[in-house]
């Protein structure tokens, strides 16, 4: 018996319910772009439906950090985890709910005609999701140099959302009947694009979850 | 869903004319550790030493109202007061072993209660010693004075001593006050882990400590049973104002 291993455990359960919370997280930004590229509704309302169980497991683990400030007085490190785990959350909750978008965005493009394939957008989503992933990796392992690499790719993603932008608007330039469309997709890229930032928020709070310090990292 | 142990219904307690408790009422889940909190002369130690009769040893104490103990009142007259303390015991706040070895201390119980065989002493020693997680530490030095061993490993020896009658109910009158932070928690584990074997009752001044290790946290004032509810929400969301101002620190 070490001192405190309830406490220990308790934290380690919060480490664990939140990597729960990310891979409903990352199935559902695969989801809505499996969706989005295979015009799938009824995959899309699969994403929609699925939020509801990551906000309520949200809110469960949320309810376990504010009782175990309340109850057990964490101070540094264990302060720092019960923390930045609500930190966390709220950025999964966030990727969840652009996830959601997406798919509700699909909705709308089900019935139409892609006037072409998207393969930026899917580069685009690769990247986040890996940036999702790599961000909980870095925060199981509290992996510092890997949390600073994987916000590196959120400059690509970046550059991808302005290269869509541009090349949509093109589009909608030459003929005005692809406006309706290319809004959607310009949307899309745009919640993508905010995805890759709600990871760059993670890899910031693993910094701060393992060295105590604020780091700007994009 | 667990079952209470404890019931207590309606108790008033009266010091001579002083009343200490006022109409108190409140369940005592089994498995369950619960604390007792309020500031000086609420009323949290003698509502503790009325659930085995310690009240009793006081002269002009008078209790009215009903505890029982797995259904069956304490205070009928025929109860058994030396069999009702076997089964709920106490520890208190300095730790008080007796002037002897450290094994004479926890078979001090059962030999009372008529155990003489060496094998079957040698047994519940070391396994109450397991139970109160001091045997890793007094293992080598059983047959040495227990008055030679820390503050904290005392009062783990108290705990040893308790274990080692099989009491039911463990009540501790604030047993962490007289210990220093790092052996404060390690008694802090220990409660954590014989509530799985035993119902728990603490009394702490310490508010973060009743919040880190209850399940159920009671707030007495004056004499009155103020709040008493699951730790998490009374720490988080407490119902009364009076609870909120007491564990904030308002007041105290």
């Amino acid at each position: 018996m070490t001192v405190r291993s309830n406490f220990d455990k308790a934290l380690m359960e919060i480490q664990q319910d939140i990597l729960r919370v990310a891979s409903l997280v990352e199935e559902s930004i695969y989801n809505s772009m499996e969706a989005l590229n295979s015009q799938d509704v009824v995959l899309a309302a699969k994403v929609i439906e699925g939020d509801d169980v990551i906000d309520d497991l949200k809110e469960k683990i949320e309810n376990k950090c504010i009782t175990l400030i309340a109850t057990q007085q964490p101070i540094a490190k264990d302060l720092r985890v019960v923390i930045t785990g609500i930190k966390i959350l709220v950025s999964l909750e966030r990727i969840g709910d652009h996830s959601v978008d997406i798919a509700r965005t699909t909705m709308c493009l089900a019935e139409q005609k892609l006037i072409k394939p998207l393969v930026d957008l899917t580069h685009m989503a690769k990247l986040v999701q890996d940036m999702v992933r790599d961000g909980l990796d870095a925060y199981v392992h509290g992996d510092v140099e890997k949390a600073r690499e994987m916000c590196d790719n959120d400059d690509e993603v970046d550059d991808l959302y302005h290269k869509i932008f541009r090349e949509l608007t093109v589009y909608m330039k030459k003929d005005p009947e692809t406006i309706d469309q290319a809004v959607y997709l310009m949307f899309i890229s745009r919640f993508l694009e905010r995805i890759g930032d709600h990871a760059t928020n993670i890899g910031e709070n693993v910094i701060y979850l393992v060295t105590g310090e604020k780091e700007e990292l994009n | 869903m667990t079952n209470s142990k404890i019931s207590v219904q309606n108790l008033n307690l009266y010091y001579k004319d002083f009343q200490a408790l006022k109409n108190v009422s409140l369940d005592v889940l089994e498995n369950r550790v619960t604390a007792l909190i309020g500031p000086s002369g609420c009323g949290k130690s003698t509502f503790l030493r009325t659930l085995n009769r310690m009240n009793d040893l006081i002269e002009g104490v008078r209790v009215e109202g009903k505890v029982t103990l797995d259904g069956v009142d304490i205070y009928r007259p025929d109860v058994d007061v030396v069999s009702l303390r076997k089964r709920v015991g106490m520890v208190f706040q300095k730790p008080n072993p007796f002037p002897m070895s450290v094994y004479d201390n926890v078979a001090y119980g059962p030999r009372i209660h008529g155990i003489k065989n060496k094998q079957q002493l040698d047994q519940i020693v070391e396994k109450s010693l397991r139970g109160a997680a001091l045997w890793d530490e007094v293992q080598d030095r059983l047959y040495k004075s227990a008055l030679g061993l820390s503050g904290g490993q005392q009062q783990r020896l108290c705990i040893a001593r308790l274990l080692a009658v099989e009491p039911e109910v463990l009540l501790m009158d604030e047993p962490t006050s007289a210990l220093d932070p790092v052996s404060t928690l390690k008694i802090e584990e220990l409660i954590r882990e014989l509530k799985n074997k035993y119902t728990i009752i603490i009394v702490t001044h310490n508010m973060q400590q009743a919040a880190r290790v209850s399940d159920t946290t009671a707030f007495f004032l004056n004499g009155d049973l103020v709040e008493c509810g699951d730790t998490g929400a009374i720490f988080t969301m407490p119902e009364d104002k009076r609870t909120e101002d007491y564990i904030t620190g308002r007041f105290g």
